[in-house]
Formats: structure tokens, C-alpha cells, sequence
């Protein structure tokens, strides 16, 4: 198992695995969106209360999710690189953070997009979920900050790993803030107690479009850690040897 | 001990010594952390008097009157137990309804009402086709729960 | 046409839906990018040392 796990970790074999991969989770996501788009739009019935504004949830709660998951992936992979000293899992917690970032932008957006015509309201300073969310967004950017700021990777992967440790507190509030505190924002629908409180119709356009950006998002991710194992591992003997050769891949 | 059980024990109590730092912080500031204040708290007098405060409840059903020839409008805000009236000049969100979840934004007048300077409407985490709601509200249960609700009484202490 | 109205919440409905697409497209297209820009980068490093005498 551990010889597996260290070949798929060796450079060179993720940078060819990489690029085999990327596409299987590409199209199928951008089929599911597709998919979860159009019925979500179209298809699936008004809300009660929110009538066809309801529909933003079809984009909202997918980038919110996201934007969790991948300070998920980046803390845990800043961890492992800091106890194990794993090359590939730095890169992997390097090449996560835009992409967290600009998912993290994106719910805000369009929650605030959301807020606007339902509660009355863009933004309100000190409600505990759009904070938390925020701070989530200054997390991200605060880590590619210290990154940028550090010349040397070893010493940038560490000190960015600690912080993205740091920050896994932050994900906890985002996710309990609705409940731990009143607030503007609502609970949970599909992870509600009790089963999803949402209609069925409108919950598989929704699961589709989650599942969907988040294939999209692996197929990303795949492709960045990609690039970023071929930039730290610039000087070495692999990478001279896969471009000076004739069938050179890319 | 080897070097990375070490680095795995030091990260270890950084996370815990973190955590419960934070648990702390969270427990000081539960107060400050609040959108808003429950009803209950504004009727047994548990508001800062010097500044605006928010308070969030639901709009008490076949309590909102509007006044002929203006904007003004009043009703009254429930938190299930006790009550307050509340009166407000301006546009009402889309959401705004009897029944209806609210966050109001103002203080308390002398004759103990809250003069909203901005209202902000609160929807609940259910969605589903208005068939469906409608079902639901003739449904015996809901009603039930909903005098169940209305007996609660307002102890404010 | 009343599909594209979405009631009267249109705008903030296709506003969001757009806004995705768009940051998605950054998305794709920075990463395409940068893969681009990294690797011609080091080609003309490895190249220029592979020729010098």
C-alpha cells in the first residue's frame, strides 16, 4: 500500500497522472451542471416564500461548499506536508488557495446578490455568518500573502501550513455561527435535522450542481497542483529529460 | 521519539492549546456574537438605551396596520412568548408578510415601541412549491403546533 | 419570456448565474495560462543550457 501511495506522490508520476485525469472529472462535472443549471432554472418549481429568486441557491450553496472544502484540503495538506514532509501535498495546499479564494468571493457575491431582494439587505456588518464567511475570504488571501512574501518555498510551505492550521477554527464558525448565534441567515436545508427541508424537485438540481462544481473544482485543482510540481521541480532531471525528449509531453 | 512524531506532537498541542483559546473567546463574546436580541430580552428590559439594537422575531398574524396616506405602518413582533410593538416608515422587503420572520433596526420610544429605522426580512431554511406549503398549512398538525405556540406565556423576569 | 423574467427577481437571479461563469472562466483560463507560462519559461532555460558548447 505505502509503495503505492509513494508513487503516486512521486513528481514525475503525478505530473503524467495529473493530465490523464483532469478531463474524467471536467466533463462529467460541467455535464452535471449542465444538468443541475437547466432543471434548477427552469424545470424545478418556484419557492413558497422566495418565489424564482429561490434559484440563486443553485450557484450559492454549491461555491459555499466549495469554499469550505478547499481550506479543507489545504489545511489537511499543509498538515500532512508539515508532519510527514510530503513535497506533493505543500504543492497541493499552494496550488488550493486561489481557487478557495475566489469560491469564497463568489458566495459572497452572490449571497449578497440573494440578500438583496429577499431579506432587504446586501450586506450587514456583524451578522456572525456573513463575518465568519468574510474572514474566511482574508484567510485566503492572507495565506497567498504569506507565501508571495516568503523567497524560500521550504520556508513559505511551513509558515503557511501553521496559519492554514490556525484557520481551520474559522471553518468551524462559519459552519455552527447559525446556530451557535442569531442570525440573518438561515440554518441548514440539506443537512437540516431530519432530512433535507427542501422539496425533492428542486434538491437534485441542487445535489447535481454540488457534486458538479465539485468535480469542475477537482479537475482544477488536478491541473494546478500540476503546474505547481512542475515549477518546484524546475531543476531537476525529470523535468530536463521530459522536455528535451522528442515526444516531450506538456 | 522520533523527529516526525515530535513535529506530529507539536502541531498536536498548537491545534488543542487553539482550540481552546478559542472556545473561551466564543463563550466571552456569546453576547456580542448576536444578530439580534429576542423579544423576551427587550421586554424585561435587557437592551442597551444608548444606541440602536437590532431585534429579530415574527410578525404576529392580523397585527399590521397601515396609516391611510403614508408609508407608516405598525405591528407587532413575536418571539412566541412575549410581544412588542413595533412601527416603521419606509419600504418593506418582498419577504415581509404576517407570519414572516423579521429583523427590525431601531430603539424603543417612551411608550415602550420600537421605532424601526430599517426592517429586514428572515426566511427559514425550507424551500418547497407553493402547492406543497399550501398542503402543508391545511394540514391538522400545523395547526395544532401553532396553538401550541400561541400559549406559551411571556414570563419576562 | 417569463422563465427569463424569474417573477421580477431577473436581475439578481441571472446576475449570479453569470457571475459564476465568469469566475469560472478565470478560472480555466489562469490555470491554462500559467501551465503555459511556467513550462515555456523552463523549456528555454533547459534548451539554452542543452546548446552551449
Amino acid at each position: 500500500m505505502w509503495t503505492w501511495f509513494h508513487k503516486l506522490a512521486s513528481p514525475p508520476h503525478f505530473y503524467r497522472l495529473a493530465k490523464a485525469l483532469s478531463p474524467w472529472f471536467l466533463v462529467p462535472g460541467l455535464a452535471l451542471i449542465a444538468y443541475g443549471t437547466f432543471t434548477g432554472l427552469f424545470i424545478a418549481p418556484p419557492d413558497y416564500q422566495q418565489g424564482d429568486a429561490y434559484r440563486i441557491i443553485y450557484v450559492h450553496v454549491p461555491s459555499a461548499y466549495l469554499s469550505q472544502m478547499a481550506y479543507t484540503v489545504m489545511a489537511i495538506a499543509g498538515g500532512i506536508g508539515l508532519i510527514w514532509r510530503m513535497k506533493l501535498s505543500h504543492a497541493v495546499a499552494a496550488a488550493v488557495a486561489p481557487l478557495g479564494a475566489w469560491f469564497t468571493f463568489l458566495s459572497l457575491a452572490t449571497g449578497s446578490i440573494w440578500g438583496r431582494p429577499m431579506w432587504g439587505t446586501w450586506w450587514e456588518w456583524g451578522d456572525p455568518r456573513m463575518m465568519s464567511q468574510l474572514i474566511l475570504l482574508f484567510l485566503y488571501l492572507g495565506y497567498m500573502a504569506l507565501r508571495a512574501s516568503i523567497d524560500d518555498t521550504a520556508k513559505a510551505d511551513k509558515a503557511s501550513a501553521v496559519l492554514a492550521l490556525v484557520g481551520v477554527i474559522n471553518l468551524v464558525i462559519v459552519r455552527y455561527s447559525v446556530e451557535w448565534w442569531s442570525s440573518l441567515h438561515q440554518g441548514q436545508t440539506i443537512l437540516a435535522e431530519g432530512g433535507p427541508a427542501i422539496d425533492a424537485e428542486m434538491l437534485y438540481p441542487l445535489l447535481a450542481n454540488i457534486l458538479g462544481f465539485a468535480l469542475v473544482f477537482g479537475s482544477l485543482l488536478l491541473r494546478r497542483v500540476r503546474t505547481e510540481v512542475l515549477y518546484r521541480e524546475r531543476r531537476t532531471r525529470w523535468v530536463r529529460e521530459m522536455i528535451l525528449s522528442p515526444q516531450g509531453q506538456t | 521519539m522520533k523527529p516526525r512524531q515530535q513535529r506530529m506532537l507539536a502541531v498536536g498541542l498548537a491545534l488543542a492549546g487553539l482550540a481552546i483559546a478559542t472556545a473561551l473567546t466564543l463563550r466571552a463574546f456569546q453576547d456580542n456574537m448576536m444578530f439580534f436580541i429576542d423579544i423576551s430580552d427587550v421586554v424585561a428590559g435587557e437592551y442597551p438605551e444608548a444606541r440602536n439594537f437590532r431585534i429579530g422575531g415574527l410578525v404576529v398574524d392580523d397585527s399590521i396596520e397601515r396609516e391611510p396616506d403614508s408609508l407608516e405602518i405598525r405591528f407587532r413582533v413575536t418571539d412566541t412568548r412575549c410581544e412588542l410593538p413595533v412601527s416603521y416608515t419606509g419600504v418593506l422587503p418582498d419577504l415581509f408578510r404576517e407570519g414572516q420572520g423579521v429583523v427590525a433596526i431601531g430603539r424603543l420610544d417612551d411608550s415602550e415601541t420600537f421605532v424601526a429605522d430599517r426592517i429586514l426580512a428572515k426566511h427559514d431554511e425550507n424551500y418547497m412549491a407553493p402547492e406543497v406549503a399550501e398542503m402543508l398549512a391545511k394540514h391538522a398538525e400545523g395547526k395544532a403546533a401553532m396553538a401550541a405556540r400561541g400559549t406559551a406565556e411571556c414570563n419576562p423576569t | 419570456m417569463e422563465a427569463i423574467a424569474m417573477d421580477k427577481y431577473g436581475a439578481y437571479v441571472w446576475s449570479c448565474f453569470a457571475l459564476t461563469f465568469v469566475v469560472y472562466a478565470i478560472n480555466e483560463w489562469r490555470a491554462r495560462a500559467r501551465h503555459r507560462r511556467i513550462y515555456r519559461d523552463i523549456e528555454v532555460r533547459v534548451k539554452a543550457l542543452e546548446t552551449r558548447p
